[in-house]
């Protein structure tokens, strides 16, 4: 518990020092435009790939738990969405992007804490938290939303391809299904713990990989503490925001 | 001129560096040697501010620098080149990006001067026709000299080196040696140099402490370290089969 409330108070720290006044803010921009790219368009392939195949499967399973003729089938569509929504484009894609981004954070600046790259920024008078872990936090936060949306669209897309070409449902269904008591606020619900999400997974892993000790092992370490710790965070904020969001 | 005082250094309980005391003067290549483990990275840290130590001062000139804040240390290590045991040099920039970089960050040069800076300190180390490759394109030796060339780029007063000629062949080694030597001649600068290798002390010491377990045994130059009384530092010394034969042959 002690280790704990220490470990709370050396992230805290590094935060201050990452929102700190930033000496050249020209620098900062062209390393933000940078991080987008890295972390953020080259992230898409994977939450296309994934948000396409648990549409299809999300379709398919409410389908045939729902084999009543007492349900119209547009329910499936509407089902679709809601789950896609609600937790599969914010939750689920936060954690395979904790997966991806976040093992990538924290051995990027772990290994650069490793071989003293980090000391040579603060030889050259370059606030170092706030240099690595600043554009990537604005770089995910900006461009996480995006993939969101990305994600709602194309497993919608998903489900409606496989639900038609199971047979499970009619095209028109699906997409009356989709539009039926649709509720904008899901998405702003959605945005919101996406941005949680995003700051969570960047800054853990950022703290994970600043404060490595020692050698490659260790950043080995450090990157998988990142996934490990920015998962169940995400896990436990997304219990906390739901409370607090739809109840 | 570098002066430090009663410098202790310990981490989480474990002492480090027990009251080193030392001065290092200017123009001079200033030797730190000790095995492994002795505590050399951790005095040179200490000395550039990278560690904060828990008692002690140190000053450059009539500055003590270790009470500065990050503002004041950041006015200060405008006049330091560092050259890192791992080189330190960025992976995600060209060789010269990486040269730019102090130059970016402490200038308002123009492009062009930049440029030519840039240019000059490359030809300074022998390094050319490879501005645009990146970090892991380059060779063991060449990486020391990019960094070489990044270090002295803003024109410092006070060049610190950690073990710059580790992990090379006994040829690079020799010539980063010389190099460093004749940069601390040419631009009078403070240098200190890590160095745990016999061949560099009896080519560049001129000045030199020797650190065992964190604590400064023996301060002296390269000519009196083969007939010095110190125990430890004999067996640091002689541990090496060339130094043996010298002092075999001298007596
Ligand atoms: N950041 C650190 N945290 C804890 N112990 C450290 C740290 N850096 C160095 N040490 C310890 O200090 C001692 C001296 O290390 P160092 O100065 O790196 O030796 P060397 O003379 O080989 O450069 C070693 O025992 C090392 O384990
Ligand atoms: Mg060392």
């Amino acid at each position: 518990m002690l280790r704990f409330l220490s470990q709370f108070g050396r992230y805290v720290l590094l935060l201050k020092k990452v929102f700190s006044k930033p000496e050249k803010p020209s620098i900062y921009y062209r390393q933000t435009m940078q991080e987008m790219i890295y972390l953020g368009f080259n992230s898409i392939g994977i939450i296309t790939i994934i948000s396409f195949f648990m549409g299809a499967v999300i379709t398919l399973q409410t389908a045939y738990n729902t084999e009543n003729p007492i349900y119209p089938t547009y329910l499936i569509g509407l089902g679709c969405r809601d789950s896609i929504i609600l937790e599969f484009s914010s939750t689920i894609s936060a954690l395979i992007l904790a997966g991806k981004v976040g093992s990538n954070i924290a051995s990027e600046i772990g290994t650069m804490r490793i071989t003293e790259q980090i000391d040579a920024l603060e030889m050259m008078g370059v606030n170092s938290a706030s240099y690595l872990i600043l554009p990537k936090i604005i770089a995910t936060l900006l461009f996480n939303p995006v993939l969101t949306i990305i994600s709602i669209f194309v497993g919608i897309i998903g489900g409606w391809i496989a639900g038609v070409t199971a047979g499970v449902i009619t095209s028109e269904d699906f997409i009356y299904g989709i539009q039926y008591a649709f509720i904008p606020y899901y998405i702003t619900y959605s945005l919101i713990k996406t941005l949680f999400f995003a700051f969570i997974i960047t800054s853990v892993s950022a703290f994970q990989g600043y404060y490595v000790e020692g050698g490659s092992l260790e950043v080995g370490r450090a990157s998988t503490k990142a996934v490990v710790f920015s998962s169940l965070l995400i896990l436990l904020f997304n219990v906390i925001l739901t409370q607090l969001l739809l109840s | 001129m570098i002066r430090v005082k009663n410098v202790d250094k310990s981490f989480n309980g474990t002492q480090v560096l027990t009251d080193i005391s030392v001065e290092f003067e200017p123009g001079k290549t200033n030797l730190i040697i000790g095995r492994s483990g002795s505590g050399k990275t951790v005095l040179l840290k200490a000395i550039m501010g990278l560690h904060d130590v828990d008692s002690g001062e140190i000053w450059f000139e009539d500055k003590l620098f270790n009470k500065l804040d990050f503002t004041g240390k950041k006015e200060i290590r405008k006049e330091m080149g560092v050259l890192f045991q791992a080189s330190a040099l960025f992976d995600s920039l060209t060789v010269e990006q990486n040269v730019r970089f102090p130059l970016d960050m402490f200038t308002d040069k123009s492009p062009e001067e930049k440029t030519e800076r840039v240019n000059f300190c490359l030809n300074r180390v022998n390094i050319i026709n490879v501005n645009h490759l990146y970090p892991a394109e380059l060779s063991g030796g060449m990486k020391k000299r990019v960094a070489i060339a990044r270090a002295i780029s803003l024109n410092p007063k006070y060049l610190f080196c950690d073990e710059p000629n580790s992990g090379l062949d006994p040829l690079s080694a020799i010539l980063i040696d010389e190099l460093i030597k004749e940069l601390t001649k040419e631009f009078s600068m403070t240098t200190i140099v890590n160095t745990h290798d016999m061949n560099s002390v009896m080519e560049n010491g001129e000045k030199i402490i020797f650190l065992s377990d964190g604590v400064k045994c023996w301060e002296g130059t390269k000519d009196e370290i083969l007939h010095s009384d110190c125990d430890i530092l004999n067996d640091f010394v002689f541990a090496n089969a060339l130094a043996k034969k010298l002092r075999l042959e001298e007596e």
